[in-house]
């Protein structure tokens, strides 16, 4: 069935699923499942070069040239961090795409949400594309926007802990409040978990966890694809009221005696 | 004279450049980022900025994340 294309900061994708490269066990295994997704968008980190390991294969050699890269800045705790690591990903990718993560809390890795608005008007200054981990707060979200973001990223649960959707209803306000696309970012645990956020009106999805340590990796990007469209297409066609009760299927009239 | 590369000290000849340094530790200037004293050094100037005695230096590049 037909779609419009998801559209950030101008940019039209077909798919609506954005998957990481961490975790992987091999590159091998991270590149099949890059194409089991069908993604069109892959984040990556900014670290420091490993010195001691010299002619290392490198990841970029691992991820398909057609595929847009979106550095994170995952691991910074300030807006003064968040910036230098963006800075270093435009040096790196010639690009100015970012996933601008600014966390506050080592156990819950939830967002700082307050240093995550501050870096994210300075970026959106700098000529940026900002796309904002951050709570499911929607005012947070509503913040983000008018700073100027080309999306934003509330999370559906903790980063990593495959819980899934923990409040789908303030996952629906911040999509009623947004103009911006909404990305539900980090949390997803399996496929329906995929599904439920896509039925909730999600625009778009970002995971890697739950792909990266399935113990069949590939066959989960692959579930994570149809289930991202399954949920979509069901987002679309407006699922039924939910009922207290039963309501018959097959007519009531014309049963024999 | 002495810098810090990635968290390590390291002894260097004095007004070494960026390029230079690359170079010594076998680095394709290509595949990395270098910031010195948390402003990135573009590419175009790696041949022209010369260190100084206690800078603090940035080699990064693409890892794998979420």
């Amino acid at each position: 069935m037909q779609d419009t294309p998801l559209v950030i900061a101008g940019r039209s994708f077909r798919s609506r699923l954005i998957v990481g490269t961490g975790k992987y066990s091999s590159f091998e295994v991270m590149k099949r499942c890059h194409e089991a997704s069908g993604a069109e968008i892959v984040t990556v980190a900014v670290r420091r070069l490993d010195l001691s390991a010299k002619g290392e294969a490198s990841l970029l050699h691992w991820i398909g040239k057609q595929l847009l890269l979106l550095p994170n800045t995952a691991g910074c705790y300030t807006a003064d961090d968040a910036l230098r690591t963006c800075h270093l990903a435009e040096e790196l990718g010639m690009s100015k795409w970012v996933k601008l993560e600014v966390l506050g809390d080592e156990k819950t890795l939830y967002p700082d949400v307050e240093e995550t608005v501050k870096a994210a008007k300075v970026l959106v200054k700098e000529g940026f594309t900002v796309l904002p981990y951050t709570s499911d707060d929607p005012i947070t979200a509503k913040k983000l926007q008018d700073a100027g973001c080309a999306a934003v990223m509330p999370l559906a649960a903790p980063i990593g802990s495959g819980l899934g959707v923990r409040n789908p209803h303030n996952l629906r306000l911040i999509r009623e409040l947004l103009k911006v696309p909404m990305i539900v970012d980090a949390g997803v645990g399996t496929a329906s978990d995929a599904a439920v956020a896509m039925e909730l009106g999600s625009d778009a999805l970002l995971m890697n966890t739950a792909i990266a340590c399935a113990q069949e990796p590939e066959r989960m990007a692959s579930a994570m694809r149809k289930a991202v469209e399954a949920g979509r297409e069901a987002f679309l066609a407006g699922r039924i009221p939910r009922k207290a009760y039963a309501s018959a299927s097959s007519p009531l009239q014309g049963l024999i005696e | 004279m002495k810098l810090q590369v990635n968290g390590e000290p390291r002894e260097v000849r004095d007004g070494i450049t960026v390029v230079e340094l690359l170079r010594e530790l076998g680095i394709e200037r290509e595949r990395v980022a270098v910031e010195v004293n948390t402003a990135v050094v573009r590419r175009a100037r790696h041949g022209e900025h010369c260190l100084s005695e206690g800078d603090k230096v940035e080699i990064v590049s693409f890892a794998g994340g979420g």
